[in-house]
């Protein structure tokens, strides 16, 4: 370790912020805007000190308990460098969303800043037992989160919430427990190339017998739920619809985003032969998540349950890229496809990060319009009175239905790439949730913003000055994303050949 | 059958190829300037776009003007501007522009005829408050068909193409607090999302098997060659070759865009929008890029034929555009709205197209596309005169004799409309119609499209003798009296006509102009091509056949004037089938009673699922702990006693989360946590051990 040890302070300033804000009361959200405004410059600072050849940079280690395998060990390559600019970009527009806590300000903005500080520690872990404890951490403020200041039913909504978290945990701290017991060793980058000489499963089977594929089922698990995949989603709808808005940002935008990072940073490295195995079973779900995920999404009246269906439907792009890939390229054209695949998920986990992130930003500015109306068949002609909320959050929705030339396009473009040459027929069914996610999205344009204006919306209050200010940040970025793709692509490409050179199927 | 085209190698582009990107950016800028304009700031919107197209024109005209200049001097040629967009692992993600024939006279026409419309509507949107924004939506649709126009690149196409679709979609859906336009908009924009999906995966197949998205590349493009020789060699599936099959998805698209059967019911509702619209977007420029699509990925199409044969691919394109061009032209003959006769004869001619690009090749395609660019942005246009004449009327039987009150647009209307009949000689539509038939004719596959397109053009002389009477011969059956149009509005169809009668001149078989420009070879003026064997007979037949559909429609229709209320002659006769065709043959109410049922049906199965099976799993899991936890809680509290008891009386709380709701119990919760933690560690403690 030399110099400033950049990605331990990434980590600690939000907890250094949260104790401000718990005790700074009225002026809690001014704390916390500058505390992720910092966060947000800082993952910046990250981003661009990135290695240029895609391994891990910023290196942090410490021996913490050797004899337990536990070290502190920190680093970040283009994935998880990317991960970090998307949370502190989530969270700075989360702070900026919430304007109207009035209750508790102190302990509201303490929390969202304990789950920022989480999001970070996990993006940046490279040892199981300290990501494990991130990982666990940033639980617990979502869940008081939703608990303390969510909808009506925020009870119920938050505890299948933790339960079903938890019980994921559970499965994925048992399976790596079995792998620390047969191996010694908690260490990621350690353990991946363990993994990837196979020596991994042949110490596992030495010790415990042919467990490994239930191991991979237990990891699988614990990112089943988070991610969520079906049938392991029941939890999303109703907590990303009882959570106060700015927090279902935080969940969809980034919270989500950790499953999948877990499936990269930990279930593919060290499980890829047992996912190959159980390839065909795990794209039927990943297929079923993205088809089902947007056919509920269009049952749906209350606007948040939209799109929290509509989150399911995309991440589940996510899994169909990853579980594709998830195979023994015998050809050049194959890596070249899943090259593509890799790129296109990490793509689209930042994208869906932020698209996702907006339009529950202008969900909370619509419900805080219309007293806490969000069903869908309640509103109408709202672009009348409020032409600019129209036409912003229209970018947001079109870049959600994946129109070419802002973000969405881009990855779910790689994903599909990658995905048809490796497996035809899940790519063409899952073209089905193209077509419905972009009938839900139509329709809830159709729904909100056209037709007459009914009388009790006719003074609907626009976007004002300073949230036109805050939100045209975020557009330019789906604008450029989507336009110039290989800015970020440039940073996430090498680590995407790094990590295919380093996993085995 | 078209013999392929053979240009010379690329050549290092010209300063004009290297600037052709300017042609669609500088529209797409003026419509981002525009969206920041204010409302009331209507003069500087209408000045900022047509300034952009009138730019836009200039450098296309230059550009026409290069590539005219080096086919003059032998050197057909074709430009191109590659760059990387995207690289993932080794492979590049290229994007690039052509400049050559088929780009630059496409490029004149849109960039042309879109000015005149620009300007037109200056006058036809007048009154509307939201003036500024149609302009922004006018130019930044303008700058995406440019861009289809000049892609190099399957991908830059499609982007372009989804942007377009997007402009379309807010053109339609202009009126947003019309109900009925805001479901044409969305149904416009879902039905070619249809076509699209098939036109991605056709995209993704054609990248994983060429590497490259590229059209030319100095040899290795997709459109070159060597690119098609590994693609004829891949079999797909049903007998197809991957240059098929790829073909048929693109082809899916191209569908979707242009409005061929099965996919053609969103073109007559997305007529809802602006009159200028309907004939800038949903007849002259976009619905023909799915023509365009065609034209440029012909190479692909053509892949695999032998001399003389067609493809499969063709094949199809062939049949669907044939069975579009009859289908729509039956049911324009019993619609009554101007507009919507129009829009379904629109998308019978894009029929004619498609056909003509299966038989004939791309030459013949793309002249019906170029000629009826003009002609159909004329007949839309003076719709839109006589609709702002009659006070919004769009109702024809609620028109007539308006011959005397709107004489220049009458006049221009009736130069379209014998155009679009293909009126013998004068006008250019008898060429470019005839160019397709004769190639009808000599198709080697079968008789059957010919007979259908000359059937077709029948129908087309008939069912717009129908509407030319209704609404400028007779009395005047309306309410307010009609006025003439101002000058802004009625120049455009002047200019208009103009090139409707004097395009024909580039594209007759004694001097095949136009087909020589765009397959590089010279263009000589020769008498004796009137004598190539069976040319002579088929005129005769086309003229027979458009005087017999005049006639016809003359002899019902001509200047009889029928009450509004009164049915239609034809009605009256065969009064069953008139029904079916005014009910635009049921399509709509069979994608309702199928796709559309279909998507409600399945969305309340994903829902149900959710909240009874998956919900019902976890609630009876739940459960199963609740009970669990009370059996605990019972032995803690009759059989258990002491310190443990306490401990256990966590645990039991614990399981009966799931079960209970219990709001405020936060401790119970850390202490779960913390229970967990301390287990953690004494498993980790423990293990380290052994």
């Amino acid at each position: 370790m030399n110099g400033i040890p950049v990605l331990t302070v990434l980590t600690v300033l939000p907890v250094v912020g949260a104790a401000l804000a718990l005790l700074a009361g009225r002026h809690a959200r001014a704390v916390a805007l500058a505390t992720t405004l910092a966060s947000v410059a800082l993952a910046l600072y990250v981003w661009l000190q990135l290695p240029a050849n895609g391994a891990m940079g910023l290196v942090e280690r410490a021996a913490w308990a050797p004899s337990l395998g536990i070290e502190y060990h920190l680093g970040v390559d283009g994935l998880g460098g990317l991960m970090l600019v998307l949370s502190a970009i989530v969270t700075l527009m989360s702070v900026d969303a919430a304007h109207r806590v009035h209750r508790q300000p102190g302990l509201y903005f303490g929390l969202v800043l304990l789950l920022e500080a989480g999001l970070f520690g996990s993006f940046t872990a490279l040892n199981f037992f300290h990501w494990f404890l991130f990982w666990e951490l940033s639980l617990i403020p979502a869940f008081f989160l939703i608990k303390l200041w969510g909808g009506a039913k925020r009870g119920p909504a938050a505890t299948q919430f933790f339960v079903y978290t938890m019980a994921g945990s559970v499965a994925l701290l048992l399976a790596f427990l079995a792998v620390f017991l047969s191996t010694g060793s908690m260490d990621f980058p350690h353990l991946t190339l363990l993994a990837s000489t196979g020596e991994l499963e042949q110490m596992v089977t030495a010790h415990l017998g042919p467990v490994t594929l239930w191991l991979a089922v237990g990891v699988l698990a614990g990112f089943a739920v988070k991610v969520p995949i079906a049938p392991f989603h029941t939890w999303l709808p109703a907590a990303y619809a009882e959570a106060p808005s700015p927090v279902t940002m935080l969940l969809t935008g980034a919270m989500s985003k950790m499953g999948v990072y877990g499936l990269l940073r930990i279930a593919l490295p060290l499980f890829g032969p047992q996912i190959a195995q159980m390839r065909t079973p795990l794209l039927v779900l990943a297929v079923v998540t993205v088809v089902m995920g947007a056919w509920a999404a269009a049952a749906q009246k209350d606007l948040k349950r939209v799109f929290a269906y509509s989150s399911v439907n995309h991440l589940g792009y996510c899994l169909l890229g990853i579980f594709a890939l998830a195979v023994p390229a015998v050809s050049a054209g194959a890596q070249a496809s899943q090259a593509a695949a890799l790129n296109g998920v990490i793509l689209q986990m930042f994208n869906h990060g932020i698209t996702a992130a907006a339009l529950f930003w202008f969900i909370a500015m619509i419900q805080e319009r219309s007293g806490g109306e969000r069903n869908i068949d309640h509103f109408g002609g709202l672009r009348k009175p409020a032409p600019v909320l129209a036409g912003l959050m229209g970018i947001a929705l079109f870049s959600s239905l994946g129109l070419p030339g802002l973000n969405g396009f881009v990855g779910e473009f790689l994903i599909f790439r990658g995905v048809f040459s490796l497996v035809w027929v899940a790519a063409t069914v899952s073209v089905l949730g193209l077509l419905v996610t972009a009938a839900v999205i139509l329709t809830v344009i159709q729904k909100v913003f056209t037709g007459p204006v009914p009388e009790q919306w006719a003074a609907f209050p626009d976007l004002h000055g300073g949230e036109r200010l805050a939100m045209a940040p975020v557009i330019g970025l789906m604008l450029l994303v989507g336009l110039l793709p290989q800015l970020i692509v440039d940073s996430v490409n090498p680590t995407v050949v790094n990590l295919l050179a380093h996993w085995r199927f | 059958m078209q013999e392929s085209i053979s240009f010379t190698p690329q050549l290092a582009a010209s300063p004009v190829a290297e600037l052709l990107w300017l042609i669609p950016a500088v529209p797409v800028v003026a419509a981002g300037v525009a969206a920041l304009l204010k409302q009331s700031r209507r003069k500087a919107s209408a000045t900022l776009a047509i300034g952009a197209m009138s730019f836009s024109l200039l450098v296309s005209l230059a550009a026409f003007a290069h590539v005219v200049g080096l086919w003059l001097n032998g050197q057909a040629a074709r430009e191109v501007v590659n760059f990387t967009w995207l690289q993932f692992g080794s492979t590049n993600v290229d994007l690039g522009w052509v400049l050559d024939p088929l780009s630059a006279a496409m490029l004149v026409m849109v960039s042309f005829v879109g000015l005149l419309i620009f300007i037109y509507s200056v006058g036809y949107m007048a009154h509307d408050e939201n003036f500024t924004r149609f302009f922004c939506f006018l130019s930044l649709f303008a700058g995406a068909m440019l861009g289809v126009v000049i892609a190099n690149s399957l991908l830059l196409l499609f982007m372009c193409w989804e942007l377009v679709g997007l402009t379309s979609y807010l053109l339609i859906g202009f009126w947003y607090q019309k109900p009925s336009a805001a479901a044409a908009a969305k149904k416009a924009f879902l039905t070619t999302r249809v076509g699209d999906v098939f036109f991605l995966l056709g995209i993704v197949w054609l990248f994983a098997q060429t590497g490259t998205l590229l059209f030319y590349n100095h040899g290795t493009g997709s459109m070159e060659p060597g690119a098609l020789a590994v693609l004829l060699t891949q079999p797909a599936c049903f007998g197809l070759t991957a240059a098929g099959a790829i073909g048929l998805l693109i082809f899916g698209g191209a569908a979707g865009k242009s409005g061929q059967l099965p996919l053609h019911v969103w073109l007559p509702d997305a007529m809802e929008g602006p009159t200028p619209v309907s004939a800038l977007i949903h007849a002259a420029t976009m619905v023909a890029a799915g023509v365009y699509l065609i034209a440029r990925v012909y190479p692909l199409m053509q892949a695999g034929s032998l001399t003389g044969g067609s493809t499969a691919s063709l094949t199809v394109v062939t049949w669907v555009g044939a069975s579009t061009a009859i289908f729509a032209a039956l049911i324009a003959v019993a619609q009554n709205d101007i507009k919507r006769i129009l829009a379904y004869s629109t998308v019978s001619q894009l029929g004619y197209m498609m056909a003509g690009l299966g038989m004939g090749g791309v030459a013949v395609g793309m002249f019906h596309l170029i000629t009826h660019a003009f002609f159909k942005a004329l007949l839309f246009m003076g719709a839109g005169s006589v609709i702002h004449g009659c006070h919004e009327e769009q109702d024809i039987r609620k028109m007539g004799g308006l011959k005397a009150d709107m004489p220049l647009t009458f006049v221009t209307y009736t130069i379209g409309m014998l155009a679009l009949c293909g009126f013998p000689l004068l006008f250019s539509g008898f060429w470019s119609k005839d160019g397709i038939l004769e190639a009808a004719q000599h198709w080697g596959v079968a008789k059957g499209p010919f007979y259908m397109l000359v059937f077709g053009a029948l129908l087309t002389a008939f069912y717009m003798t129908r509407q030319v009477s209704y609404v400028f011969f007779g009395y005047w059956r309306g309410r307010k009296s009609a006025h003439e149009s101002p000058s802004v509005m009625t120049l455009p169809l002047v200019i208009l006509a103009f090139f409707a009668m004097a395009l024909g001149l580039i594209g007759t078989p004694v001097w095949p102009w136009f087909r020589a420009f765009l397959e590089g070879r010279a263009a000589n003026f020769d008498l004796q091509a009137f004598g190539e064997p069976g040319l002579l007979p088929l005129m005769g037949i086309s003229t027979v056949v458009v005087f017999l559909g005049l006639g016809l429609g003359w002899t019902i229709y001509g200047a009889k004037s029928p009450a509004p209320e009164d049915p239609d002659p034809l009605e009256r006769s065969v009064p069953v089938v008139w029904g079916w065709l005014r009910d635009r043959l049921y399509v709509d109410e069979l994608y309702g009673v199928t796709v559309i049922a279909f998507y409600g049906w399945w969305a309340r199965v994903a829902d149900w699922l959710d909240r009874r099976v998956w919900g019902g799993v976890v609630a009876a899991v739940a459960g199963a702990f609740g009970l669990w936890a009370r059996v605990n809680r019972f032995l803690d509290t009759n059989v258990v006693d002491g310190s443990f008891d306490k401990g256990c009386e966590e645990l039991a709380a614990g399981g009966g989360l799931l079960a209970r709701v219990q709001s405020g119990r936060v401790q119970t919760y850390l202490r779960i946590l913390a229970l967990a933690i301390v287990a953690l560690a004494a498993i980790l403690i423990w293990s380290s051990r052994a």
